[in-house]
């Protein structure tokens, strides 16, 4: 596959700023360390040339901030959409969430993002920096500077990537992909098939760490309200902080609940989560059932397709069937 | 803070059995917000209700909680009495402490623990009530009639005669329906015509009545009492309002080979054409896909030939906008097919007709001028076997035919029997038959004629096939009676073949969001007590489209339906259910997933301005609901993440303060 | 009177035009089902937010159970064909997390279907007995 590089990403956005197609892009930029990329705006080239970073850890999915940059001016804003950004990008369009007439989408495509914590299993702490690519160089205060080949150091929802291709985009550079046959059930089946002890045991274990700093919520292209339901002093569930257990998986199976159906797998909630609780295993039941309860839905790839809670058949099952098919 | 006043109920005994009043009002005292709990023998009674509005006003009640029957059986009741005391109608809760605590516990302990939890969670809600003011809407006073059979017609003429203005819809060149196919009608034995075409007159003659023929209904949006339909009249080519039904220009149409399906294809029509004599309104219509003119541009003899010059090759569908108060659905029946009848050998052989088929061959003015005459070979037939029950009341093959009867076959072929042996005492008439079915006024007596007076052999037991040998049709069939095996060579055969609903219906049902049942029958809003109503407000039911009709029962049902019409049609304004949907525009994304789940398209969405930061202006996109439209179901409530849409008088936060109580 | 008898809180939501009449029916036919059934009237199955049930079991419930016009029956012609669909899910996401899914029923009951109605909630009743008490999705802050 051809590589999309920074300096091509840039090219890109001086050629459509120059123009006066975008006056302003949605990029990746560096944080505290290599490894901690965030987004950020930039309107002038100067400043990307300086801040403008592309590489293994380009995790966050920009779908989510097109709600509120394309509200701030009437011109286009230009993002870059890597395949499964492109999901996102098409489920927030279903809802109304943002114009689409005033984003200038430019897909890339994805060779998959490096989990860095992989990184610090095999190298410990202490990184100084870390160098993309299909060897990743790694220097730490220890160690010096070592070699990793980044698949063994994928992120865990790159391993499992659902899709190479690009559901939406007004330009796409590089190849375009194709939809993949992934394994990102397994996890789920495995739970399934513990017995319910077992998955409570599990489950207490993952969501008792949950500290309720929002970042999931925060995160979630699917998490867009106005205002958080958890935030909603009319909705009887109001709370800020979660103090025990029963808040913590009302919190999480609620979450679950709102993005099902609509939630297009992206991963980013597991990836935030300071404590490491593998939230997506959570989405991932719903996908799940949905596909076999209602057959194949993927959120985001068709736009105002309709989503599966906001839909029915007659035929449809009955919940008691529903809890009962796993014993099978 | 409420200052709420629970009344408990003794029924008589009927609570007071197993509750022990005075211990329940006594504990519900010390619940939040109550400043009077009290008991009474019998809360519904007038002393009871005036015990309430002396409470109201003594201790200055703000709301009320009436632990006694079903709300189902007197909320209405106290609502009244609350409105009457002057406080508003719903800020009263009750709790249901007999139907569902004294009436099904026997120990007074258990019972009375109960009926505090059910008090308890009553005044847990009462305390998060609002009081709720109905919406008022306006009421167009005309109605449409989607269907111009007898149950479309009856309707139209009743409602019109009440002092209405009615439209009706029908998507065939005239009106008339089923009932103008028909050659005599049970039990009288009177000609259909004869009955039915007098009341076409009058519907074309009424001042308060317009037909649109040869038109369909393209959509319906709106609500009870407001409905904004689209007409979609079909181009017949023909100037409605200028052709004089002469009838020339269907005599010298050149083009003689379309089958004519007034008479069911046994014989052929014009491109152009009249339905029949007595078609309402009696003018010509082209049928474009046969017509020369129409396909190549050459031709034009019934433009040549019509002194009216009503001829107009341009005509273009045209679009009528009308607004409506009520709607009533009258789309009728047809027979189903008999495609999947093959054992029947009705494709095989032409002699092989539906029952249908034989009232056209039995009438007047059908293909055989009333002479009954086989199809293949114009031969009197000597032999007729009737076959009933073709695809009705088929459980095993809902693949092939229905599970339902169809009801009027058993009639019908009786009277076809009949009318055969009485015209032709020399053709030997034979019916299979699974049951017969006559519960009606004089319908036992006349099947009992059939067969006593007129010598008809009624077999009971079902045809297995029909193979056509030579000029003849061999049936082979079970007599369950005398257990054995027949074989009768036949000259002609009648399948009394399933009835269901109209094509047209099921797309019509999801532009009037009215539900359908499995066979898409249009449900009734009750089986027993709205049998005319559908469950959306404002749409009627009349004739066959909610189930298999004679025309007796379709009258009565027309009438019934009509009656409806003009009881909504008779009120200025509509009152709605308070207990509707709101959505808190400050919460909604604008995500439309209420839109999409609301069952009545009550929600639309606009842009509206909100402050943003900095004094900036954000343009976003909310839901609003229409109260008039919304029946408050409140799927929408589940749908919406934010909890931006909730619920009158069902809120989450009230609901959840019940869950609370009962948990406690 | 007995000692340590269990007996389970049962939340039943019914749907005002079928199962709220169908157990006002078993009322009136005299038959008779636990007294630990309290019923909440909604105007649809479909009110029922998956928050109601979460927050009974917070608040100490050890069953919920939601009763609605059987599917095609919806007074409002969809709304339980909603939360067929809702239901299925929810369920089976609670299952997933190990929480008994004997603890939550959904079950269509006609206004018709009074005897209906309480065998089900005897059912109901004896199966959550069995469980006994609601350990995995209770708040001990509500509990006395």
């Amino acid at each position: 596959m051809q590589k999309v590089t920074r300096e091509m990403l840039i090219e890109k956005a001086s050629a459509l700023l120059a123009e006066g197609k975008v006056d302003r892009v949605l990029g990746w930029k560096n944080g505290e360390f290599s490894y901690d990329v965030t987004p950020f705006v930039f309107t002038d080239v100067e400043s990307m040339k300086k801040d403008f970073v592309f590489g293994d850890f380009a995790f966050a999915n920009f779908s989510k901030y097109l709600i509120k940059e394309t509200k701030k001016s009437e011109n286009k804003v230009l993002v870059f959409l890597k395949p499964c950004d492109t999901y996102s990008f098409n489920q927030l369009l279903t809802e109304h969430r943002f114009n689409r007439e005033k984003v200038y989408a430019v897909g890339i495509p994805c060779d998959g993002m490096v989990d860095v914590s992989k990184i610090k299993e095999i190298v410990g702490d202490g990184i100084i920096s870390v160098e993309s690519g299909d060897l990743i160089k790694v220097e730490t205060l220890y160690d010096g500077v070592k070699e990793i080949a980044k698949k063994d150091v994928l992120a865990e929802r790159c391993v499992n990537c659902k899709s190479k291709k690009h559901v939406a985009y007004d330009e796409l550079m590089g190849e375009e992909g194709e939809i993949l046959d992934s394994n990102r059930f397994d996890e789920v089946a495995k739970l399934e098939a513990m017995t319910a002890d077992e998955r409570y045991a599990f489950w207490q274990n993952e969501l008792s760490r949950c500290i309720r700093c929002n970042a999931c919520r925060d995160v979630c292209p699917a998490c867009t309200c106005e205002k958080c339901v958890f935030g909603n002093p009319n909705s009887g569930v109001e709370n800020k902080a979660a103090s025990n257990s029963f808040e913590e998986k009302m919190f999480h199976i609620i979450r679950a609940f709102h993005v099902a159906g609509r939630c297009t797998d992206c991963g980013e909630c597991s990836r935030v989560c300071p404590q490491n609780i593998p939230l997506h295993l959570l989405n991932r039941k719903f996908i799940k059932d949905i596909n076999a309860f209602y057959g194949d839905y993927q959120a985001g790839e068709e736009v105002g397709s309709r989503a599966p809670l906001t839909n029915y058949t007659k035929e449809d099952l009955e919940p008691s069937e529903a809890v009962n098919k796993e014993e099978n | 803070m409420q200052r709420i006043g629970v009344f408990v109920c003794w029924c008589g005994s009927n609570i007071a059995g197993t509750v022990d009043v005075a211990k329940v009002a006594e504990a519900l005292k010390s619940e939040p917000g109550v400043v009077l709990s009290t008991n009474y023998q019998y809360m519904c009674s007038q002393a009871g209700q005036e015990m309430i509005k002396e409470a109201v006003k003594e201790h200055k009640l703000t709301g009320l909680v009436i632990c006694s029957c079903s709300p189902r059986m007197h909320e209405a009741t106290f609502r009244k009495t609350a409105a009457a005391a002057g406080i508003n109608p719903y800020m009263v809760e009750i709790a249901n402490i007999r139907e569902q605590c004294s009436w099904i516990h026997k120990d007074m302990e258990e019972g009375t623990e109960k009926a505090i939890v059910l008090g308890r969670t009553a005044i847990a809600k009462v305390n998060l009530n609002a009081p709720l003011t109905p919406g008022e809407s306006p009421v167009t006073k005309r109605a449409l009639v989607i269907g111009g059979g007898i149950a479309g017609i009856q309707t139209a003429l009743d409602i019109a005669d009440a002092g209405f203005y009615v439209d009706i819809v029908e998507k065939k060149p005239t009106i008339g329906g089923k009932m103008a196919q028909l050659d005599k009608t049970f039990p009288t034995l009177d000609c259909a015509a004869c009955i039915l075409t007098p009341k076409m007159v009058d519907v074309a003659q009424h001042e308060r009545i317009r037909i649109f023929s040869y038109s369909e209904v393209e959509s319906v949006k709106g609500f009870v009492g407001n409905f904004d339909v689209t007409i979609r009249k079909k181009a017949r080519y023909v100037k409605e309002d200028v052709c004089t039904g002469c009838g020339l220009c269907t005599e010298k149409c050149p083009q003689k080979k379309v089958p004519n399906e007034f008479n069911l294809g046994m014989d052929n029509r014009r491109a152009i054409y009249i339905p029949f004599a007595q078609a309402v309104p009696k003018v010509a219509t082209i049928d474009a896909d046969y017509c020369t003119m129409l396909k190549t541009g050459k031709c034009g003899v019934c433009s040549k030939v019509c002194t009216a010059k009503a001829i107009d090759y341009t005509q273009k569908d045209e679009f009528i906008e009308e607004k409506y108060g009520a709607i009533v659905a009258a789309t009728g029946f047809n027979p189903i097919s008999m495609d999947k009848f093959d054992e029947f050998a009705y494709s095989q052989s032409k002699d092989v007709i539906t029952s249908l088929e034989f009232e056209r061959l039995m009438n007047a003015a059908g293909p055989t001028a009333g002479k009954l005459l086989r199809p293949s070979d114009g031969v009197h037939p000597h032999k007729i076997v009737f076959v009933q029950c073709v695809g009705s009341r088929c459980a095993s093959c809902a693949e092939k035919g229905k599970e339902y009867c169809s009801k009027i076959c058993c009639m019908y072929t009786a009277k076809h029997a009949m009318l055969t042996r009485d015209k032709y005492p020399d053709t030997d008439v034979t019916v299979f038959y699974i049951d017969v079915r006559t519960p009606g006024k004089q319908f036992d007596e006349f099947y009992r004629r059939a067969v006593e007076e007129y010598g008809v052999h009624y077999i009971k037991g079902m045809v297995g096939k029909v193979s056509p040998e030579g000029n003849k049709l061999i049936v082979q069939g079970s007599d369950l009676i005398a257990n054995k095996q027949l074989k009768i060579e036949a000259d002609l055969v009648v399948l009394a073949a399933a009835i269901e609903p109209d094509k047209s219906a099921r797309p019509l049902a999801t532009m009037l969001t009215a539900s359908m049942d499995t066979n898409d029958f249009f449900t009734e809003a009750h089986p027993k007590l709205r049998p005319v109503e559908s469950p959306t407000a404002g749409i009627f039911l009349s004739g066959a489209c909610q189930g298999p009709k004679d025309i007796p029962e379709t009258v009565s049902q027309a009438g019934a339906a009509a009656a409806k019409v003009i009881g909504l049609l008779a009120k200025d304004k509509l009152t709605g259910n308070p207990c509707v949907a709101h959505s808190d525009e400050m919460m909604c994304n604008g995500c439309s997933s209420c839109e999409k789940v609301c069952p009545y398209g009550a929600i639309t969405y606009s842009d509206k301005e909100f402050r943003g930061p900095n004094r900036t202006t954000l343009i976003r996109r909310v839901a609003s609901v229409n109260e008039a439209i919304c029946q408050g179901c409140g799927c929408c409530t589940v749908a919406c993440p934010s909890g931006a849409m909730d619920l009158k008088g069902f809120a989450s936060k009230q609901i959840m303060a019940e869950v609370d109580a009962i948990c406690k | 009177m007995q000692v340590n008898e269990y007996k389970p809180k049962i939340v039943a939501f019914c749907c005002n035009w079928c199962s709220y009449a169908g157990a006002d029916l078993a009322g009136s036919n005299r038959l008779a089902y636990p007294a630990e059934v309290k019923v909440i009237r909604v105007p649809c199955s479909c009110r029922v937010n998956p928050m109601f049930i979460l927050r009974a079991f917070q608040r100490g419930a050890d069953g919920v159970i939601i009763c609605g016009c059987h599917p095609g029956d919806c007074h409002y012609t969809s709304g339980n064909y909603y939360t067929r669909r809702r239901m299925a899910l929810l369920f089976s996401m609670l299952d997933y997390l190990g929480i008994e899914k004997e603890r939550t029923r959904v079950e269509w009951v006609s206004a018709a279907e009074g005897a209906k109605f309480a065998a089900t909630m005897n059912d109901f009743v004896q199966t959550v007995t069995a469980l006994g008490e609601n350990k995995r999705l209770e708040d001990l802050r509500c509990k006395k």
